[in-house]
């Protein structure tokens, strides 16, 4: 007769009306961890998983003995881990945006710039893309046409299709997105500074650098910190969508980061097996990192950061 | 109590102005070259005539390109799944985070680190793909608003908000005998209008933008949202000549041919039309934005 019990506690039938939204959150994130098991085989679409060749673990071990796998894996870190690096290397820029902006006086002047500066951040890669084809491109960009109409240049420089400074660019496009809402949060970590400690700073006669120097940019420094070890935790899930529709046949050798191997390989490549390996093992990596980051947060703050 | 600035202080402030109106127009600017050169006399635009000011100005491209059967049924998808897909999250998540924040619930701590545990870690881009292809969601409008029916952050925000109503309001309703979904409806949903409002403008702009489950779940055409074919424009020659073609053998009216759809006008006018919702929106709802990363950021 339990189950008549739990029947009647309000705790449980609330929990009945939730099932429908737990099986939707079953199905669509835990679901897929049975697509694993394709690691395991030499997958070919079309055919039914079991009558595939069992193959082990050697589309894992494929990733360090094979000389071909080996280079791809080898170049693919290295732009993850470029790409990563040079974001993490930037991160202080919305920091300083922020505290650069708080010192304009000029209210409407300030919300005007947050405006926007925060509406490239609601744009799709791909209409980012196309933005910078139209910025940039050889007939239709501005840049071109610009420079000819000045007289600088005679033909058009193609400069999407250039193989050259990929990461620079690419880190451009993530700066002009993202700089001005990454700044909001801090901006809101500035409001929450203590007044009074500018009011006696300012009584004992410290300039405005020596405010900033030693009032806001201590104040903000654990919002940027937790910030910093997220970006240290996200280090090889640096997404696919940007590089995806930036890429081309030209740039393809740098612009391919990890996120985007597994999908060429899996969905261009039709190497299901394989991307899912890579796929996995990076599932491992990422969580490991995010745990190490999360005891560094312990360790140095006190405080965990999810 | 006002001093005197220094002359360095004065330069101080006007650098920083100029620096902040530099990169506000490098913001802008891209915009307002695409908008005049959608307007311009399409021939001058092809000769890249068309710099910093429009001439020749008319509106016909933004008609021509709905002559595109494609393109138009694409904006059907994508409106389509902005509405659809923003109600059902905002139904889903928000009475689920409002159950989670009910202590009664049945294994709450459980449920709740079910749900939590999907923002970390997930199965990876191909076990997904699989797995959607078995769950028929592939060419399958549901695709597009199913999966977002329970959004984990959207959650946590709900349930930190819902938690911060007094809960003697609820305890009144309880003597009157109503139950969860009559509290639900008639208290906690008026009473979360601005979470409710953060939420919804979040996952509107995340359906108007998602393009990465047209390009891995839809073949059938029919299914293409804006994001996708513009996608299509941009890389493939092929798309852009047949939906110009398209766009030819309709609009016989058009006789100027200044006024003559391009493959330049195609693109550039497309992505002003998928631009345009979110610039004239985003404005106005900037305050729920910044709300939600505010509230994210304290739970995060």
């Amino acid at each position: 007769m339990k189950s008549k019990a739990l029947l009647k506690q309000p705790g449980f039938r609330l929990f009945l009306m939730i099932l429908p939204l737990l099986v939707i959150v079953f199905l669509f994130s835990y679901l897929p961890l049975q697509g694993w098991i394709y690691a395991l085989y030499n997958y070919k679409p079309g055919r039914p998983l079991f009558s595939c060749e069992y193959v082990g673990l050697r589309n894992f071990t494929r990733m360090f003995v094979d000389k071909y796998s080996t280079q791809d894996i080898v170049r693919v870190m290295r732009n993850t881990f470029a790409m990563s690096f040079l974001g993490i290397l930037t991160s202080p820029l919305p920091l300083i945006f922020a505290v650069l902006l708080s010192e304009i006086r000029w209210v409407r002047f300030r919300k005007t710039i947050q405006t926007v500066t925060t509406i490239p951040n609601f744009l799709s890669w791909v209409l980012v893309y196309s933005i910078a084809y139209a910025m940039f491109s050889v007939n239709d960009g501005f840049v071109n046409r610009a420079l000819m109409r000045l007289g600088l240049i005679d033909e058009g420089i193609n400069f999407l299709a250039s193989s050259s400074h990929v990461w620079l660019t690419m880190l451009g496009y993530g700066i002009w997105k993202g700089l001005g809402w990454s700044a909001i949060i801090y901006m809101a970590a500035l409001s929450s500074i203590d007044q009074e400690q500018y009011e006696a700073a300012e009584v004992d006669g410290a300039s405005r650098l020596q405010r900033i120097r030693y009032i806001t940019v201590p104040g903000l420094m654990p919002t940027f910190f937790v910030l910093l070890l997220l970006s240290i935790a996200n280090l090889i899930n640096n997404g696919m969508e940007q590089y995806y529709v930036f890429q081309n046949a030209m740039n393809k050798d740098y612009i391919e980061v990890l996120d985007l191997y597994v999908y060429n390989q899996g969905m261009v490549g039709f190497n299901y097996s394989f991307a899912t390996a890579v796929s996995i093992l990076k599932s491992f990596v990422s969580i490991t990192l995010l745990f190490v980051a999360n005891s560094a947060s312990k360790l140095i703050r006190g405080d965990s950061i999810f | 109590m006002k001093t005197r600035k220094s002359t360095g202080e004065v330069l101080f402030n006007w650098i920083n102005i100029l620096l902040f109106s530099l990169f506000a127009l490098i913001c802008v600017f891209p915009f307002y070259y695409l908008f005049i050169n959608t307007i311009s006399d399409n021939s001058l635009v092809s000769k890249g005539q068309i710099i910093f000011l429009p001439k020749g100005i008319h509106f016909d491209n933004y008609v021509e390109i709905l002559k595109i059967k494609g393109l138009s049924n694409a904006a059907a998808i994508s409106i389509a799944r902005t509405v659809i897909g923003t109600l059902l999250t905002l139904v889903g998540t928000s009475f689920l985070g409002y159950a989670l924040g009910k202590r009664e619930l049945w294994h709450r701590k459980l449920w709740y680190r079910f749900v939590i545990v999907t923002m970390y870690f997930n199965a990876g881009i191909i076990p997904w793909y699989i797995n959607m292809k078995m769950l028929r969601m592939t060419d399958n409008f549901l695709a597009y608003v199913v999966p977002s029916i329970v959004s984990p952050f959207s959650m946590i925000l709900f349930k930190t908000y819902v938690e911060s109503i007094p809960a003697s309001l609820e305890e009144s309703a309880d003597l009157d005998g109503a139950g969860y979904i009559t509290k639900f409806v008639l208290l906690i949903v008026p009473l979360s209008t601005p979470i409710i409002a953060t939420v919804a403008v979040f996952s509107a702009v995340g359906q108007w933008n998602s393009f990465m489950d047209t390009l891995f779940l839809m073949s059938d055409s029919r299914l293409f949202s804006l994001q996708y074919m513009l996608y299509q424009y941009m890389h493939e020659a092929n798309a852009l000549a047949e939906s110009l073609r398209q766009a030819m053998s309709q609009g016989g009216v058009v006789a100027d041919v200044t006024k003559l759809l391009t493959p330049t006008s195609i693109k550039m006018t497309v992505t002003m039309a998928v631009v345009l919702p979110i610039l004239l929106v985003y404005p106005f709802l900037q305050r729920y934005f910044v709300k939600g990363i505010m509230i994210g950021a304290v739970k995060g």
